[in-house]
């Protein structure tokens, strides 16, 4: 039982019981609460299927709705998943509004707040749409059946012959009624079992670039953030980390930190020590004057060099089988002349425009937080989310615990974590009032969990017509399922006996290109620095990685790249299908201007396929990245601005990533510190972007991660035609 | 005792003078428009007008703007929509949104007086603002309507605000 809204109940039913299944269930129901004279609202439950990118099969994720139509008309829409640029706080509500029949301008939407009848909630694995995709359109469908029945019964007439459209019932004499009107009456109904969803050729928003709803409060400096929202009287707290991961507190002394005027208290926690002050310079200042004496641990002597000769001799020596067809071994010892090409890949942070932040108020047994956070609600097996995890620091109890998401200045995965709203509530549950933990950019850049590092190996031999015979690939990194798997997989001993990690090698193991003898290891190493999911996670090193090497044997054959590429992609029509529309939008094989070259790359991930050229010169010895193309199919597609959008931010992201991004690791801590050493791309130095959209299928796939992977190896493969230089560790702009 | 104007309105507020002036912005006056993003002036987030000028705010201390007007995103217009703010919507920039603020506030100065800037002067009046998201063409486009609007505003006549340039 819950209550979104005051004055109204809702009734939500959740089918714990039933088994899982693949695929949606086909009814799973729909339970009305409601009714108070303000509305109709619907609490609409669904079963999902496990997350495909996951290795648990047995996880059954329940997601919720609610779809609320209020007296004086206005339409709102629950969103259940954190918005963090990349559009679901419109996305969602789009699939609702098409199948209610409400016009676009009718339509708003609140963030849900952490719940169970929202089951689990969290935004990552670009599956926001895709799964919402049936049970939000169902949850309007509904809701319109249901006023459509309200008004066939006020007017003594068939529900066939009501249409409806911008939130208003018709009737066939003219007469019309609005949908706030008939909610209390529709809310009297029962709830119907099944209701047809739209014809796709009938759809009128779906499909149109309706405007964001979120860009106003965005463009006009009212948009709440994780690191405004809460209490106007929260103190501000800074938290002093461990340098050396893995390193603790050994004795502290706060005495000159509490003499800073506007310092109120010196607390220690299990992240460090926190310093609780009236703003964020005095808590800062007095961070500056805390003496600490730090137990680094083991990690104190682990560097870069070390790191990268252990992910050498464990992809060399240590790797399992994750992929075996036909026999490599014979293939590649019966031909003299092979490819080989050794890849390496750095850790990188995520370095969201808002530093990580929390605001928790712990008082009389309740825990209440605010949080930009992609990560809202678990159950306990998956090791809880931030309500969860809020309410065990604060040690009150999760029915007890309320969590309040605010705007994400981005995520990329970052906030997926749930440090950051641990070591906020855990300090809120020591000290009066409420308090907020503001990370500053160093804070947010050596206490990240990175994108792993990791080291491939990879051997081929050529057919005469120049095609793969053999295609073998030794892959070493850290794990990041490994470090959650104690939280996130049921039996973590039985799954990781195998030592494997599909989202490590997602995009290698099942790269596409055809070859009757391919063989893939991974071996995974235990290193202590922290990792954690990037935007498009494994895609992000083997698309660099398998882009790169079928390059390598492109050239190696004497073959054009994208006449290789497509000749080995025969059977995979929706590579082809954005492989021709991006050549076709940057007319491959056309005059490039003097001094430039363009490479090609294509990568599915996340269920979308996504196909990229690059348009490099060299200008003082570094690249320069003019132009870009890039062709998507990402199914159906809901609003192509949008998915114009996070093409345009996926590249740019990947870009970021492939010319600069390096977080290095020296006496077991991160060298960079801010921007200036871990530098962005900025305006001077982003492409010219031209989308394509290549639209397939009846079912979108993701758009928030696709983008990236493409970029890199597109990059290099230029490089490469330009000048003949084949770079093959990353980034390619070394300090 | 820091004695400036903000949006118009004199204030006087009880610190130190080396405080930046970001955070009395965000915590003094509760002005949370104006966003923390690196504290070191490299990321552009924290850009508001001072005497009409972009600056980062992270970095300057109250003693350093004694008397100034100060301008944040919050009073970029007495009423309605700031030219900016229209383009900005109209393009749809802005995706996390984060560093929204500090880019209209540091594209202000691209279309005083009615210019009609150059991509090449887009370039270097924006350079100094990073937009984690990658919208900077969407951003680009929106200077450009934002120079129309404004045109269309006072009736006179913009030319053409796009350039070919070699990008």
């Amino acid at each position: 039982m819950m209550a979104p809204t005051e004055g109204v109940s809702v009734t939500a039913i959740s089918r714990e019981s039933d088994p899982p299944r693949r695929g949606f269930s086909r009814r799973s129901f729909v339970k009305i609460g409601v009714v108070t004279g303000a509305g109709l609202t619907l609490g609409v439950t669904w079963k999902v299927m496990s997350n495909p990118g996951l290795p648990s099969s047995d996880a059954t994720l329940v997601p919720n709705a609610f779809l609320r139509i209020d007296a004086d008309g206005t339409i709102t829409v629950m969103v259940p998943r954190s918005e963090m640029g990349q559009g679901v706080s419109t996305a969602l509500p789009q699939l609702v509004a098409e199948e209610l029949d409400a016009a676009w301008g009718q339509v708003s939407f609140e963030f849900a707040p952490a719940h169970d009848a929202f089951g689990m909630m969290v935004t990552g694995g670009s599956t926001s749409v895709k799964e919402s995709w049936l049970p939000l359109r169902q949850a309007g469908a509904t809701a319109r059946w249901m006023l459509r029945e309200a008004a066939a019964q006020r007017w003594g007439i068939p529900a066939a012959e009501v249409e409806t459209r911008d939130a208003r019932a018709f009737a066939p004499d003219g007469a019309s009624v609005t949908y706030a009107d008939l909610a209390a009456e529709a809310a009297l109904l029962d709830v119907p079992d099944e209701v047809p969803l739209k014809d796709p050729a009938d759809f009128r928003l779906i499909g149109q670039s309706v405007p964001r709803l979120d860009v106003e409060a965005k463009s006009t400096g009212q948009a709440v953030f994780g690191i405004d929202a809460g209490p106007n009287e929260a103190r501000i707290a800074m938290v002093a980390r461990p340098p050396v991961f893995g390193g603790k507190v050994r004795s502290f002394r706060p005495d000159a930190a509490l003499a800073v005027p506007g310092v109120r208290e010196v607390v220690l926690i299990q992240s460090g020590v926190a310093v609780v002050a009236d703003g964020y310079i005095a808590a800062k200042a007095g961070r500056d004057a805390l003496v600490i004496e730090w137990d680094d641990g083991p990690a104190a002597g682990l560097n870069d060099a070390e790191i990268f000769a252990q992910l050498r001799d464990a992809a060399q020596n240590n790797g399992r089988t994750v992929r075996d067809e036909g026999d490599v071994e014979t293939a590649l010892s019966s031909s003299e002349a092979k490819v080989r090409a050794t890849y390496q890949l750095p850790y990188l942070a995520h370095a969201t425009m808002e530093p990580m932040n929390c605001t928790a108020w712990v008082r009389d047994g309740r825990c209440t937080v605010w949080a930009p956070t992609q990560f809202q609600n678990a159950p306990a097996i998956l090791g809880g989310g931030a309500r969860q995890v809020a309410a065990k620091a604060a040690g009150v109890s999760a029915d007890n615990t309320e969590v309040h998401t605010t705007f994400l200045g981005g995520g990329f995965g970052r906030r997926a974590e749930r440090d950051f709203v641990h070591e906020a509530a855990e300090l809120a549950g020591l000290v009066e009032g409420p308090v907020k933990v503001i990370w500053s950019r160093e804070d947010d850049m050596q206490h990240d969990f990175y994108r792993p590092a990791s080291y491939h190996e990879l051997t081929a031999t050529l057919n005469a017509d120049g095609s793969p015979d053999a295609w073998h690939h030794q892959m070493a990194s850290q794990s990041i399922l490994q470090r959650l798997a104690p939280s996130w997989v049921p039996g973590p001993a039985a799954r990781f006996a195998g030592r494997r990690d599909p989202t490590s090698t997602e995009g290698a193991s099942d790269q596409p290109y055809r070859s009757p003898n391919v063989q893939m290891t991974y071996a995974m190493v235990d290193l202590p620095i922290p990792v954690g999911f990037w935007r498009s996670v494994g895609h992000t090193h083997t698309g660099f990685v398998v882009e790169s090497f079928i390059d390598e044997l492109a050239h190696a054959a004497g073959r054009d790249p994208y006449e290789y590429r497509r000749a080995l992609l025969s059977e995979h029509p929706r590579h082809l299908g954005v492989l021709d529309a991006v050549a076709a939008a940057a007319g491959w094989g056309s005059t490039v201007p003097d001094g430039r070259a363009r490479g090609i790359a294509v990568v599915e991930s996340f269920g979308s396929y996504v196909a990229e050229v690059a348009e490099v010169s060299m200008q003082s010895g570094r690249p320069r990245v003019h132009r870009v193309w890039c062709a998507i199919d990402c199914g159906v597609v809901v609003n192509p601005r949008i998915v114009r959008a996070q093409m345009e931010s996926g590249i740019v992201f990947g870009l970021t990533a492939a010319l600069y991004g390096e977080i290095n690791i020296q006496a077991g801590r991160v060298v960079q510190s801010n921007f200036h050493d871990y530098p962005m791309l900025r305006m001077n130095e982003a492409p010219d972007i031209e989308v394509v959209l290549a639209p397939s299928g009846d079912a979108p796939g993701g758009v928030g991660e696709p983008g990236t992977p493409p970029i890199a190896p597109a990059v290099t493969n230029a490089i490469y035609a330009l000048t003949g230089e084949r770079i093959r560790t990353l980034p390619i702009v070394r300090a | 005792m820091a004695t400036f104007s903000v949006n118009g309105e004199a204030r006087q507020i009880d610190v130190r003078g080396d405080h930046p002036l970001l955070w009395v912005l965000r915590e003094s006056l509760g002005l949370h428009g104006t966003k923390f993003g690196c504290g070191i002036g490299q990321c552009g987030a924290c850009t508001v007008l001072v005497n009409g000028r972009p600056t980062r705010s992270c970095q300057l201390t109250v003693e350093a703007v004694e008397g100034a007007e100060i301008m944040t995103i919050e009073g970029l217009t007495a009423d309605g929509l700031h030219p900016l703010q229209e383009a900005w919507i109209e393009e749809q920039v802005p995706q996390c949104g984060y560093c929204q603020s500090g880019q209209i506030m540091s594209a202000t100065a691209l279309i005083l007086g009615g210019n009609v800037p150059s991509d090449s002067e887009i370039d270097a009046a924006m350079s100094g603002n990073i937009c984690r998201c990658g919208a900077y063409s969407a951003i680009r486009r929106a200077i450009h309507r934002a120079a129309e609007i404004q045109a269309e505003r006072t009736g006179t006549r913009s030319g053409p605000a796009s350039e070919g340039g070699d990008r």
